[in-house]
């Protein structure tokens, strides 16, 4: 056997099928063959069952007459509207509930989370059978739960329940009042607008100071009463432009105010309290993960308690519970789609519930509804990606 | 006075010796340190055990002292008729309970469902249990034996003298169980061809995997479970209808193959290059390599992550509901419309269904 150049066997005694670059060639050139013979018998079977159960195929429907109606819809919509604009409303309805219950169990799951840690043994052990029950409970049981088991008690428009703040509580759902703004809001809108600008600027200058000098201006208290304070001033100077349509309880019936349906309001105390068991099991575990040397140190150093957990502790928290969050947030939005189960009309359950029972549609519809999913999921990460780029640890 | 300075204050006698600690150990000592250790927390103790005496009290008062145990209609459980209150009317889980669990399985042939129930506890035991030895034998017993056993065991064979039970009748958390187990046994070594996919140096493999996993991580269960119940059957010939149980046991477990594989990955990944390279260098074919060398130890790590799979499987089931397939869930829901159980007061919820 002679050697070659490389010293790699010149007249290798290999065959050919023993080649790793030919086999793999090979293995790749079978598999796409076997990828691509199962999407054509799909496709083929496909569009012969459609032709033989005359099912249209393609998306002419999308301008064609809905002829249904929906309860909550966030832009105008009627029956007379097209399966398009159906699908808009379906998508922002769970666009809606997604992030309301995001804002809802982000709260929940971080006080959970930090009450987990109390050093009050009553308070750590509550949170603790909080989590475990919401944990390890079907999400579709908990939404049944509320739906079902607290929001089916209600009682009739006549008896609603009566909560502060003028809000009603009956079978109709949760009626709040109802914000409503004059012309010259506007001015207080403005003023509001800018003190946050002045006061974030004014921020950016604190840091540089502090940086120069190693002492910061207190900016902080001055930011905060000026942006509360200036545009309360230009409310009133500007004659209060805000008033509230209030719901009132009337002999039969509760009129006014906007209405918040059951199915919403359950979708999103379900979500919440489930998310927020996972939450807050993410932040308890971001925390202690810190060493208990970083908070003997800073109380070394003199930084009292509050300083230590928001300067030292929550920084580097941060760093392992920001991943977390994200595919917390992640799974939330799509089990939103769970609102499918109580009739909440979110996107899967107009479009691959009414539109596809009326158009018999079922790939385009069930198509459309997971692109939508995998779009607003690559979305979130990329965004939670940028922002954990931000908090991450520089290294070199 | 050179150097030293003027004494201004000499201990002329021993301090007081400070008081013993009051306990260091015992319940007062305990409840000192862990309810009352502050104002603040002390509060907070009293509050609590202030709400909990509300709650619990009545807990126990409706779900044991007053509740019905037996009862063969919503009658025996309404607190008019009996004329005084009644709590939770257990006599109703107790009158449905053999529907709960096998929906309406032929009630002669609950037997072999029962076996099925057995024979998955023997499996998971021997799985799970690490002082039983041979995993080996486990492994081939849970993830080949025991399914075959299990279909002819649940569905019947005339050959075997098991008669058909077709799978409509088919309900409770015996459904449950066998979509988890089905998803289990599947998810498991799809996961594992995945996961290696996701790992080749052959772009085309590699791709198909990277598409697979992300899309199905990207959409939510009930979307695949639709898809496999409304298109599946336009995929195949006409003539070969697939059973509504079955389109959504290909869901489920296409769903959990793609989160086995993101767990199996990250196994791969925790191997040391070392071991890749020795493998290697011993001539073990890629194979060899994997099943000898890479996927035991990378199993060992994930087994966390795994079992974390199968409980989100578990509780996943629950979704095969909105489907129309009888589980668990479906089957109680089911049997609270039964006119006999009709309940006395109707939910404020129930006119939207």
């Amino acid at each position: 056997m002679s050697v070659g150049v490389e010293g790699r066997p010149s007249d290798s005694k290999v065959v050919f099928y023993n080649d790793p670059r030919i086999r793999s060639l090979f293995f790749q050139l079978l598999l796409l063959g076997l990828i691509v013979a199962l999407f054509w018998f799909a496709y083929d079977n496909t569009v012969s069952n459609l032709r033989k159960r005359n099912i249209a195929q393609g998306f002419a429907f999308w301008d064609v007459e809905a002829g249904f109606d929906i309860s909550q819809t966030l832009i105008s919509y009627s029956a007379a509207s097209s399966y398009g604009r159906a699908f808009w409303v379906g998508l922002l309805n769970t666009m809606l509930v997604s992030l309301v219950s995001i804002f809802f169990a982000t709260i929940l799951g971080v006080i959970i989370g930090i009450l987990r840690l109390s050093r009050n043994w009553l308070v750590a052990k509550l949170a603790m059978v909080y989590v475990e029950i919401f944990r390890n409970v079907p999400l579709l049981l908990i939404l049944y739960f509320w739906y079902r088991g607290v929001l089916g008690l209600l009682p009739e428009p006549r008896e609603s329940i009566k909560l502060p703040a003028d809000i009603l509580l009956n079978t109709r759902g949760l009626l709040m009042p109802k914000p409503i703004f004059g012309d010259a809001f506007i001015y207080p809108l403005i003023a509001f607008v800018s003190t946050v600008i002045l006061g974030a600027v004014l921020f950016w200058w604190a840091r540089r100071v502090q940086a120069r000098t190693g002492n910061r201006p207190n900016a902080g208290l001055f930011s905060t009463s000026m942006i509360i304070g200036l545009p309360l001033i230009v409310f009133f100077l500007s004659g209060s432009p805000l008033s509230f349509d209030v719901p009132v309880q009337g002999r039969f019936n509760a009129s006014g105010g906007m209405t918040l349906p059951p199915e919403f309001v359950s979708l999103v105390i379900g979500l919440t309290t489930y998310t927020a068991a996972f939450i807050a099991e993410n932040v308890r575990a971001g925390i202690v993960a810190i060493s208990k040397g970083q908070t003997e140190a800073s109380q070394a150093l003199g930084l009292s308690h509050g300083q230590t957990i928001r300067l030292v502790i929550m920084p580097q928290a941060l760093r392992v519970i920001v991943p977390l969050l994200n595919s917390e947030y992640l799974s939330l939005t799509k089990n939103s789609s769970l609102g499918v189960s109580i009739g909440y009309p979110d996107l899967v359950n107009v479009f691959t519930g009414t539109v596809l029972n009326q158009t018999g549609q079922a790939v385009e519809m069930v198509s459309v509804t997971m692109l939508v999913y995998l779009t607003l999921s690559l979305l979130t990460s990329a965004f939670m990606n940028w922002f954990n780029r931000r908090v991450a640890l520089v290294e070199r | 006075m050179s150097g030293q300075a003027e004494l201004k204050f000499i201990r002329s006698h021993f301090s007081d010796p400070l008081p013993p600690p009051m306990r260091t150990s015992g319940i007062f000592h305990w409840a000192r340190e862990n309810l009352f250790s502050s104002v603040f927390n002390s509060v907070l103790t009293i509050l609590i055990l202030f709400g909990l005496y509300q709650v619990i009290p009545g807990m126990i008062d409706r779900l044991i002292i007053t509740a019905v145990w037996t009862a063969n209609s919503s009658k025996d459980c309404n607190a008019e008729l009996l004329g005084h209150p009644v709590g939770v009317c257990w006599g109703f889980v107790n009158a449905h309970w053999g529907y709960f669990v096998f929906g309406q399985y032929p009630e002669h042939l609950r037997w072999r469902p029962e076996l099925f129930f057995v024979l998955e506890a023997l499996g998971l035991a021997w799985l799970l249990v690490p002082s039983i030895p041979r995993k080996d034998w486990a492994m081939i017993y849970f993830f080949i034996i025991f399914p075959i056993v299990a279909f002819f065991l649940l569905n019947g064979s005339e050959t075997l003298g098991l008669t058909p039970v077709q799978t409509h009748f088919w309900g409770g958390f015996l459904v449950s169980i066998v979509i988890g187990t089905v998803g289990i046994v599947i998810s498991v070594p799809v996961g594992i061809l995945l996961a290696l996919g996701r790992r080749s140096h052959m772009p085309v493999a590699r791709s198909a995997s990277v598409v697979m996993i992300e899309f199905i991580r990207g959409v939510p269960l009930i979307t695949v479970l639709f898809m496999a119940n409304v298109m599946f059957p336009l995929f195949v010939p006409e003539g070969w209808r697939p059973d509504p149980l079955l389109r959504v046991l290909v869901g489920v477990a296409l769903f959990f193959s793609a989160y086995m594989a993101e767990t199996v990955r990250g196994g791969l990944q925790a191997i040391p290059r070392g071991q890749y390279e020795a493998a290697q260098a011993l001539g073990l074919s890629y194979w060899q390599m994997m099943v000898k060398i890479i996927l035991p130890q990378a199993l060992k790590i994930v087994i966390p992550g795994i079992v974390n799979n199968f409980i989100g499987l578990l509780k996943d089931t629950t979704l095969v509901a909105i489907v129309n397939i009888f589980d668990f869930l479906k089957v109680i829901e089911a049997s609270l419309n039964n006119p006999v159980w009709r309940l006395s007061q109707r939910l404020a919820t129930d006119h939207r269904h």
